[in-house]
């Protein structure tokens, strides 16, 4: 199969779509807009579902209840909006409900700018939302992982019934790159806990809510057994020429490729270095 | 005594015993007594059985006292967050159209918290059926100002009543929503006495049929009592609803298009494979391109590509790249980032390699094509040794300065605009550089314009102008 010449914002969509994702909900903010425009564009033609929200607590709400009506779902943001969709991850990692989240980060705080940085970093990985959760955090470096991850997360997070993120910055998402698309369509599951408006799934319940503080904690430990095996099965880290290095360098998104390159000049004046790429950033290599 | 044996008996759409509740008590609601939502519960249940449509019911509760509404419904439930109710319920209906979706929700989620998710909702049509029990007070939390809350009325959070001054008036959702165009059904109604319950059963059962009919969205407004937050009995708090809330709140019909409004039902997303590549446009991937560059040869190409906006400098950048990907070589794009860069200086970065590449920027380009005065002067220092630099001399009167770099002048601007296409003039860039360069053949640069270029006659201009380009860059 011939490859594509693609952004990485409009990569991760494609991935998403050939993974099963029928329904996009999202608000525009650079650099992440691509992504809604991408979905905009290839979801309505095989009748799938983009909505353009009114807000982005909004749209991370829809994702929601598409989710909890468990079909493949996802949103995208950048830190902005993605500080506003921190009270509905925080619901979703609750009801452990399976989506996909991307964002796309620019600068901050507050408004920032709409150039490149990773400051996004703590309120993504270590969870802006309320209370104690955890979400997998993929971050892709290339357009080509762009779209792998957006081909791979809904499984992980219908594995693990977790919400995933996928972390990456402004010059990933903005930088094309040849990429090659799986030629599989996946689709999603019938799961016994979502709501499908038939008789089987009358008696499902979508909900974060658990009155008693035994049963709560219950739940939460349930949930960090959950995380515990996440940390233990799902780390994914790139080696690159680490095995005889004497400096390591650690960086994910564009600053691995910059540090890839930074290693390949040290080696050519013999200096060892090397560089540990975290692929998933929870759990953390 | 009647003999109908339903008369009296709980509706099949409620739980037999309310375990989930998780205490002692599985037979009563945790509502208090006098409660509005205890006595709305049992006539959308009555209209679910009515209508035949429990299986296909789901219920969307958020905070505020019917939070709990889970505990009763035996149908579908999704619990969410304060006020988000009618985004879920766009999500739950969008992916399950055949589905009932009830998004019901108290005073301070709908005309509070949730003011922008209820307005959206209702202005998309969903389809979707709203009931807004509306009290006049927080009831879950202890008491405070609703949006609704009337002058003068004293809750925990307006102790010395609610001044208009510093909280303005008691908001109409009603009259609010029935000013958007798309809702089909949008009503008032009140549960203070025997009467007005009557006709709020009818109008309950109504709002749920539109959407079983695929009619669109519809919106009840229902006058409710809460005598635990009011502090008064059941009965004064209905008498208090009757006398103070029906005079600002009218009970009445603001909209019903139900007669005339089409029925409509969304479908679900086509699961066939061929039909979602299509859409991607990953069906035909194939390329009878013959690539013609020895990989392992191929030296590192760091181009920079400038000048102003509207040269189209960035789509000849990605045109680089994708004749590059063809070859089967690594290559990246990256435009020179900034917000708006219209009618402003223009470059993108494009790195070819035979080997993975890591930054994608071009700090030190080995090619510049400087389509603009601004950006020769801009680049002309940043070009590596032994570099190549292709000038647009239509533009710029200025010799490069450097004497280790190879130049080439070519009058791109000037060539694309006398073959009829002055957007083409930073491809016909491109076309100098592998002219000069010959890193890859200039004439596979056609194949790339034949495809990317759907109408033949531009693309045959195109063509003529890299052929032009070639000829003047072979002759320096």
């Amino acid at each position: 199969m011939q490859k594509e010449f693609i952004k990485g914002n409009e990569a991760v969509v494609k991935g998403a779509i050939l993974a099963g994702c029928t329904h996009y909900f999202g608000y525009p903010i650079t650099p992440a807009s691509e992504i809604a425009h991408a979905a905009a564009y290839y979801l309505p033609p095989f009748g799938g579902t983009f909505i353009q929200a009114e807000s982005e607590v909004s749209a991370i709400n829809m994702v929601y209840g598409a989710a909890g009506a468990g079909v493949r779902c996802m949103t995208a943001s950048s830190g902005p909006g993605f500080s506003l969709k921190a009270e509905g991850i925080s619901y979703l990692a609750g009801a452990e409900l399976p989506c996909v989240v991307v964002d796309v980060m620019r600068a901050g705080p507050g408004l920032g700018n709409i150039f490149p940085e990773q400051g996004d970093y703590n309120q993504v990985v270590k969870g802006a939302g309320h209370g104690n959760y955890k979400v997998i955090v993929l971050a892709p470096n290339s357009a080509q992982e762009m779209a792998d991850h957006g081909y791979m997360a809904f499984d992980l997070a219908e594995k693990y019934r977790i919400p995933v993120m996928i972390l990456t910055d402004a010059y990933i998402g903005q930088m094309m790159e040849p990429v090659k698309f799986p030629s599989e369509l996946k689709r999603a599951k019938r799961f016994e806990w979502a709501v499908y408006g038939d008789k089987e799934s009358r008696n499902a319940l979508v909900t974060s809510i658990v009155m008693s503080a035994e049963l709560l904690e219950e739940h939460n430990i349930k949930l960090n057994k959950k995380y515990e095996k996440i940390e233990k099965d799902e780390v994914r880290f790139e080696n690159y020429k680490l095995d005889d290095a004497d400096v390591v360098f650690v960086a994910y998104g564009v600053s691995s490729r910059i540090a890839m390159s930074a290693v390949d000049i040290l080696r050519e004046k013999n200096i060892k270095a090397g560089l540990l790429r975290p692929i998933t950033l929870f759990p953390f290599p | 005594m009647s003999t109908n044996p339903n008369i009296l008996c709980k509706s099949k759409a409620f739980y037999d015993e309310f375990t989930r509740k998780g205490v002692d008590d599985v037979i009563t609601t945790h509502y208090c007594p006098g409660c509005g939502h205890g006595i709305l519960h049992k006539m959308i249940a009555e209209s679910i059985m009515d209508l035949g449509v429990q299986d296909k019911t789901i219920l969307i509760s958020p905070v505020g006292c019917s939070v709990f509404a889970y505990y009763y419904f035996d149908t579908g439930n999704v619990q969410v967050a304060h006020g988000r109710a009618p985004a879920v319920a766009t999500g739950v209906k969008r992916s399950r159209p055949g589905s009932i979706v009830i998004s019901y929700q108290g005073d301070g989620d709908l005309a509070a918290i949730g003011t922008a998710e209820i307005i959206h909702a209702a202005n998309r049509g969903e389809s979707m059926t709203v009931f807004f029990v509306n009290n006049a007070i927080y009831g879950m939390t202890g008491g405070q100002m609703a949006p609704t809350t009337t002058i003068g009325q004293k809750t925990a959070t307006t102790p010395y009543g609610r001044k208009v001054e510093n909280e303005g008036y008691p908001i109409k959702m009603s009259e609010l929503i029935s000013n958007l165009d798309a809702p089909v059904f949008v009503e008032r109604v009140s549960l203070a006495d025997v009467p007005n319950r009557n006709k709020t059963r009818a109008v309950v059962k109504k709002a749920l049929q539109n959407q079983v009919e695929g009619k669109g969205f519809s919106f009840v407004e229902v006058l409710s009592a809460c005598p635990s937050g009011l502090k008064m009995s059941p009965v004064q708090t209905n008498e208090w609803v009757k006398a103070t809330l029906h005079n600002i709140f009218p009970i009445k019909n603001f909209r019903d298009n139900t007669a005339t409004a089409q029925s409509s039902f969304k479908k679900d997303a086509s699961s066939n494979k061929e039909e979602v590549l299509k859409a991607l446009n990953l069906l035909d991937q194939t390329t009878d391109y013959k690539p013609s560059v020895d990989k392992s040869k191929f030296a590192d190409q760091n181009v920079r590509l400038a000048g102003f906006g509207g040269q189209g400098i960035l789509s000849a950048g990605s045109t680089l790249s994708v004749l590059a990907m063809y070859e089967g070589l690594e290559t990246t794009w990256i435009p020179s980032y900034g917000p708006e860069m219209r009618g402003g200086t223009s470059n993108c970065h494009v790195r070819v390699s035979n080997k993975r590449i890591g930054s994608p920027l071009v700090e030190t380009p080995n090619v510049l094509i400087a389509m603009n005065g601004p950006s020769l002067e801009k680049f002309e220092s940043i070009v590596k040794k032994d570099g190549v630099i292709i000038v647009n001399s239509s533009i710029i009167d200025k010799k490069v300065s450097r004497k280790d770099v190879k130049v080439y002048y070519v009058p791109l601007t000037q060539i694309s605009t006398d073959l009829g296409v002055p957007a083409a003039q930073s491809v016909a860039g491109l076309a100098a550089y592998l002219a000069a360069t010959k890193v890859i053949p200039v004439e596979k640069l056609e194949y790339v314009v034949h495809k990317s270029l759907k109408r033949k006659e531009l693309a045959d201009k195109n063509i003529s102008i890299i052929r032009k380009v070639a000829e003047h860059v072979g002759g320096q």
